[in-house]
């Protein structure tokens, strides 16, 4: 049994969902967890953490109250956490997040990383991960004294393991090295997004305009799912780039996969293959994601979505009268 | 000023990738420059032409071939190049050492530039690494730049379309990110040109880097299953509305 430290992430003041993944990646064959939580947060989420079998919440705050967001200091906090508990395994997410601290972490410990892990043994020190836009998968060996991974999010499904829990408060000097984070300018996407979102429902060319992307957003409100895009709704200035999925944007693993209007590209699967289920809607029988999905319609996307958005509200709306789920 | 772009020579994403042996995958196919360091090439540029009296190098850790990857970056307006020559497929941990060992020897940059990530192997670290043996500030995931005397600002992206403005002292790493700018197509007499600008090729050995306490080793490649059994839902739209809805609640209990 090793002390294996996990990296929570809080985002509006919820526990992330797709924290309970790296939690149950993490447990492997009964480690001790440690989880680390930056914000000032620790004691409220003990009992969520415990019921995922987490043993010891390590509240990290500076000798001035709780950590403003800034990586450099945010790293260095969790290092010295580390050290102090002897703990020398890491697991985050590969969120932006993750994307900003674990190779922190890891350049300053010289430990190896791997990046959107999709399977581990902590024991081993092996890892698969996807590469080359996800054409292939490595089993990848990390060799070091400590060793730092970044789990896909949604790669793992969370297991409660229900377990008492104990809060330790861990200060460190409040440090800055160089590194001023000035403001975080929120942006004009709304809703849930992409990594954590259970269902994505994404547009490509077909959808034409920014404007008709509308008819994707009322099926995500509906059902509660997060909207995504192809590089050419993006390169056209119909949407964000925040909402790309693919090589060169996203990589996302929901249980359902919606693509409307979207060919299905080399690079686009690269984004969405680790999905649940595919579905695609297309009014070309022969497109590429017609033969590599598990369920396909042919038919004009403008008919389709909003019948399914009508139809399931009917559904969510009788849910409602009759009190089930 | 001086400023150094790191450059990858990355299959195309387009090829196919053939598994050969264990680990390794059939190399004869199209390589290209690594996508997001366009637009690391692309700022460099850019800055060098907004501040003046500025020189832009290119460096490579690769094959021989990743020498076709410095031309295309010498071809967007680098002005030299370095090639550090290896045949292992080198891990980020060896990459920024031997980045930090020939950029030393040229001489210190005031801005090293690089894509946030290479689309071969995907490890979103290499910049972090650069920047912690040089003892440099670093971000990454950065879609605004711009310099004010010893300080640059960037606006890295984060979670849900939110910016992180960040204010950093030169010298400093940044790690490229697709909204930056938008890469400009090379000239024909550009690529000439590109031609007969220098690249400096050293032996990754002759820098005598320190083997490194950690590393990454890959154990084995294997093609990723792709086979989905890809099931047409036939009907008038109404119906297959409905068998769709059946599958969101049966088989993917999302419903
Ligand atoms: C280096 C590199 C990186 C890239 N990275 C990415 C990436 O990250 N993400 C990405 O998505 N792409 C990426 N691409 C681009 C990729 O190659 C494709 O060009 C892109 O994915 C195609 O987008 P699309 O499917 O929306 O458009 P198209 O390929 O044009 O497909 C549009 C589809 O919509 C269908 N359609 C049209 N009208 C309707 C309608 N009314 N109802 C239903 N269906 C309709 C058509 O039949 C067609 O199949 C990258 C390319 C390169 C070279």
């Amino acid at each position: 049994m090793e002390k294996i430290g996990i990296l929570i992430e809080i985002k509006d003041g919820e526990l992330k969902k797709t924290n309970f993944g790296v939690i149950a990646a993490a447990r492997d064959d009964c480690h001790e967890l440690y989880a680390f939580l930056l914000d000032g947060s620790g004691a409220e989420f003990k009992s969520h953490l415990a019921y995922y079998g987490v043993q010891k919440i390590i509240d990290i705050s500076s000798t001035e109250g709780p950590l403003e967001w800034n990586p450099v200091s945010w790293s260095i906090a969790i290092i010295h956490a580390m050290e102090h508990l002897g703990i020398n395994t890491l697991l985050g997410l590969t969120s932006s997040q993750g994307k900003e601290l674990l190779p922190r972490i890891a350049a300053y410990l010289d430990a190896p990383l791997v990046m959107d892990c999709t399977d581990i043994n902590l024991t081993e020190h092996t890892v698969n991960k996807s590469q080359f836009s996800g054409k292939t998968i490595a089993t990848i060996k990390a060799n070091g004294l400590s060793y730092i991974y970044g789990i896909r999010p949604n790669a793992f499904e969370e297991k409660p393991a229900p377990c008492e829990a104990e809060v330790i408060p861990y200060q460190t000097g409040p440090e800055s090295e160089g590194l001023i984070v000035k403001e975080i300018k929120q942006g004009a996407s709304k809703g849930i997004d992409l990594s954590e979102a259970d269902i994505i429902i994404s547009g490509g060319r077909g959808m034409k305009s920014s404007e008709n992307f509308r008819i994707l957003f009322e099926f995500a409100d509906v059902i509660g799912a997060a909207v995504g895009a192809s590089r050419v709704a993006v390169d056209a200035e119909w949407v964000p780039y925040s909402m790309q999925v693919g090589q060169t944007g996203a990589t996302v693993s929901p249980k359902v996969y919606i693509a409307c209007g979207i060919s299905g590209s080399v690079q686009h699967f690269a984004g969405m293959k680790t999905s649940g289920l595919i579905v695609a809607v297309n009014t070309d029988p022969e497109a590429n994601i017609t033969k590599n999905c598990d369920y396909y319609i042919v038919s004009d996307l403008f008919e389709i979505v909003p019948i399914l958005t009508r139809q399931i509200k009917e559904i969510v709306g009788e849910d409602q009268l009759t009190g089930t789920k | 000023m001086k400023i150094c772009v790191c450059v990858k020579h990355v299959p195309d994403s387009a090829a196919k990738i053939t598994i050969k042996g264990k680990n390794q995958f059939d190399e004869s196919i199209n390589f290209i420059l690594n996508p997001y360091d366009e637009h690391a090439v692309e700022e460099a540029v850019r800055v060098k032409k907004q501040v003046g009296d500025s020189e832009v190098i290119a460096v490579s850790v690769g094959k021989k071939d990743a020498i076709n990857t410095l031309r295309s970056a010498l071809a967007m307006g680098a002005d030299r190049a370095i090639l550090i020559k290896t045949n292992i497929r080198a891990d980020s941990v060896i990459t920024s050492r031997a980045l930090k060992a020939a950029i030393g020897q040229d001489g210190k940059p005031d801005i090293i530039f690089t894509g946030k990530a290479s689309i071969d192997n995907e490890g979103f670290q290499t910049m972090y690494r650069l920047a912690a043996a040089l003892n440099m500030s670093v971000a990454s995931n950065v879609i605004a730049f711009s310099l004010d005397q010893e300080r640059v600002l960037v606006e890295c992206e984060m979670e849900a379309d939110a910016r992180g403005i960040i204010d950093m002292p030169l010298p400093c790493v940044i790690g490229t990110s697709k909204g930056l700018n938008k890469p400009s197509y090379p000239t024909l007499p550009a690529i000439m040109k590109a031609k007969k600008k220098e690249v400096k090729i050293i032996d990754l050995e002759s820098l005598a880097i320190e083997k490194p306490m950690s590393s990454i080793e890959i154990l084995e490649l294997k093609p990723a299953v792709e086979e989905r059994s890809s099931k047409e839902l036939k009907g008038q739209p109404e119906e297959v509305v409905m068998q769709l809805i059946r599958v969101l609640r049966e088989e993917a209990k999302v419903l």
